[in-house]
């Protein structure tokens, strides 16, 4: 059954794909944008939807998402997780392989695929194993995983210590034509590590990790990508020094990309203070340096995406002391104010901005959407940016909680969210599942 | 009864002198208290627990000492004989423990931040008696009163802290607790197990051993545990011994009136040479019975 037909009136229409900044009516019909229009377009049948004084963005696209289903459904589910997803402006995500089971095989591709396909929210693509069960020891069934739908390879929670398995998999997935996304720590630098090396972490008492664990780790992979060729995609960079060695491996034309994480743009390790194991995650956070660098990698187009690493974690994982704590944060439904705050500070100009959550991830990876291109999928996220609001992490819409940002002042929301022309989040709520 | 404020002794770090220093005097008036066999009962009819997640001879005595001494009952909690080992938290545990009546829990345990876990659930006091490689407030408060109680003030003087900084919670408690009353901290040791930020926390490193003994008015000597040679930071404990141990040698490149000092346990011959434990310049005793009448002190303001 096709979805009904939308106009969204007089929206100011920013589609840095495009090169559009205007005010524009824009019509999806049949799970398209079939026109984007200066001039009112006639809604011919279809409803109309006044967005005036809101933006009409590409659908966001997050390239580094724990949906934890199957394994953790008490943390998250694809259900859950595409709701936070479509909440937080979110048309597609990346699903990461560290299940129980891990995606290492077809057959976990397609549970994912049939559980995104049940829940009918944002579109999800799966990410595939680099090594079988994430040991980082043989290789998986890379062939097998791209044929079953994974956008990516990713032993992503771990890195992939054994170089010469890293070697042998960009040169394997280079046939495939897939990207190999990895997780920089090299573990005999972390060692058991909780926090960046520095004032805060001695202070606390926590072993420090030095950011040589992710830099030597980001230069090893990029001489690797040198040598054999490939695609490779730097995940939640962190480190000063990262930036600096994807900007000059950029500019000598080797295939890479990276993203980053709102909290690693956001904060320093000052949010550990008190043991605060919401602010806890892998890479640590860092310094102020290194916030600063991650910053101008995205404003200069060292960094390509803005993703989330949403790692939604329960209570008692986080309810311990530090170092036993479990890593990560839920990020899906505060991404958008986060990056929106660069904007206001100056960092971003706004299309960069929109350009890093939606086409820039979607050309990293190759996925389709990420600009509003008549005849291309009707994945539009409409945006009231200077909506103020408190983060209250038990109204998230994740089944998990685990933020550093709760209590804090935003300015932006999503209003709209549509997949596929399909309004999966209206109005700022969930919009009830149709009776088919 | 009306609810009273609770106190909770986690870190030195933020105590103001003036809380050190009375708390101090407090502990003067136990010791002669102690010495005279006429203690003061400020505890009778309270219940203290100590809850020891990790071992501890020591510390734990000293404790327990103490909080009899102020007329307190005790109970006696070890990881070992406990739930622990069957998965019971180290939250349920101390709510358990509070919803027995207890005035104030004192906790050891080998995570950094656990006694402040334990404190934002629980409403009675909590005394950290040692949490991971954070902090030992009490140790440190024995510490800096004993050198009080030697000079009559530690403004001006020079500590150097000898070691295993690293995984040193006495050196970070002392850090804070010593420069609040004045004195400056130097730190030596091997440079794997120097940590980073020690001059942003208001100490200094030394230029060398060397140099900082001819300097030092106390050295306080660290512990040094095997686990550092098998985990790589160090290559050998007897390398450790020759290159960073206080041997009878260096011992003699003290200040006339130095002292040196260690929390114990020491491991004799390794970081402290026996001559030296045992010679004039050391106070290591007169710290474990100071040791009891500061943390009287410290019960007696926080149960």
């Amino acid at each position: 059954m096709s979805p009904p037909a939308f106009v969204l009136r007089g929206g100011r229409v920013m589609d840095p794909a495009r090169g559009v900044d205007a005010v524009q009516d824009v019509l999806l019909r049949g799970g398209h944008v079939v026109a984007t229009s200066d001039r009112p377009l006639a809604a011919d049948g279809a409803r109309e939807v006044d967005v005036s004084g809101l933006w009409v963005c590409p659908g966001f696209i997050d390239l580094h998402v724990h949906l934890r289903e199957p394994g953790d459904e008490g943390k998250e589910t694809i259900l859950t997780g595409t709701r936070a997803a479509v909440a937080g402006g979110y048309t597609a995500v990346v699903a990461m392989p560290n299940t129980r089971p891990p995606n290492d095989s077809a057959l976990v591709t397609r549970l994912v695929q049939e559980r995104a396909a049940a829940a009918r929210l944002a579109r999800v693509w799966p990410a595939g194993a680099i090594s079988k069960g994430l040991a980082g020891e043989e290789m998986a069934e890379l062939g097998e995983l791209a044929a079953a739908g994974c956008v990516c390879f990713t032993d992503d929670g771990r890195p992939v210590m054994n170089a010469g398995l890293m070697r042998r998999v960009l040169q394997y997935a280079r046939a495939l034509g897939r990207p190999v996304m990895v997780h920089e720590e090299d573990l005999t630098l972390a060692a058991g590590g909780a926090l960046t090396e520095g004032t805060q972490a001695t202070r606390l008492g926590l072993l420090p990790i030095p950011r040589s664990a992710e830099v030597s780790m980001v230069a090893r992979d990029l001489v690797l990508l040198e040598e054999v060729g490939g695609h490779l995609h730097i995940a939640h960079v962190s480190c000063a020094e990262s930036v600096r060695l994807l900007r000059e491996a950029k500019a000598r034309g080797l295939r890479v990309t990276a993203e980053a994480a709102p909290h690693h743009f956001t904060l320093t390790d000052a949010a550990v203070a008190e043991w605060n194991t919401d602010a806890k995650m892998t890479p640590p956070l860092r310094g102020p340096e290194d916030v600063a660098a991650v910053r101008q990698g995205l404003a200069d187009g060292t960094l390509d995406a803005i993703a989330t690493d949403h790692a939604p974690h329960g209570i008692l994982d986080k309810q311990l002391p530090f170092a036993e704590a479990a890593n990560g944060v839920v990020g899906l439904e505060t991404a958008l104010p986060l990056t929106l705050a660069l904007v206001r500070a100056g960092v971003l100009p706004v299309a960069r901005a929109i350009e890093l959550l939606s086409s820039g991830p979607a050309a990293a990876f190759g996925l389709p959407g990420g600009q509003l291109l008549p005849g291309g999928p009707a994945d539009v996220t409409v945006v009231d940016p200077v909506a103020e609001w408190t983060v209250e992490p038990q109204r998230f819409h994740s089944r998990s909680r685990n933020t550093p940002f709760a209590g804090m002042r935003m300015v932006g929301r999503v209003v709209h969210t549509f997949v596929g022309g399909r309004p999966v989040f209206f109005e700022g709520a969930l919009e009830k599942e149709e009776t088919p | 009864m009306k609810p009273r404020a609770r106190h909770s002794l986690l870190t030195t770090e933020g105590m103001s002198r003036s809380e050190v220093e009375s708390l101090f005097a407090r502990a003067r008036v136990h010791a002669r208290g102690l010495e005279s066999g006429r203690s003061v009962r400020a505890l009778e009819g309270k219940v203290v627990a100590n809850l020891f997640f990790e071992a501890s001879t020591r510390t734990r005595l000293s404790f327990e000492r103490a909080a009899k001494a102020l007329g307190a009952d005790v109970l006696n909690f070890t990881a070992q004989a406990s739930s622990v080992v069957k998965g019971e938290t180290l939250m349920d545990t101390v709510r358990n423990v509070e919803a027995m009546g207890v005035a104030a829990l004192v906790i050891r345990h080998s995570a950094s931040g656990a006694a402040h876990l334990a404190a934002r659930h629980v409403r009675c006091a909590v005394v950290n008696a040692g949490d991971g490689t954070h902090a030992h407030p009490s140790q440190a408060l024995l510490d800096a009163f004993t050198l009080h109680e030697r000079w009559g003030s530690l403004d001006g003087k020079t500590v150097l802290i000898l070691g295993d900084v690293l995984h040193s919670r006495v050196a970070r408690s002392n850090l804070f607790c010593l420069t609040t009353l004045g004195a400056h901290v130097v730190f030596a040791g091997p440079p794997t197990l120097m940590p980073a930020g020690l001059e942003e926390m208001g100490g200094r490193l030394a230029p060398s051993l060397e140099a900082a003994l001819a300097e030092a008015d106390a050295v306080m000597v660290l512990r040094v545990q095997g686990e550092r040679q098998t985990a790589g930071y160090l290559p050998s404990v007897r390398e450790y011994a020759r290159l960073y141990g206080l041997s009878a040698e260096r011992a003699a490149r003290l200040r006339p009136g130095a002292v040196v000092m260690h929390p114990g346990p020491v491991n004799r011959g390794v970081e402290l040479a026996p001559e030296v434990a045992d010679g004039p310049a050391n106070v290591i005793l007169a710290q474990v019975s100071h040791g009891v009448a500061v943390r009287m002190a410290i019960l007696e303001a926080c149960a």
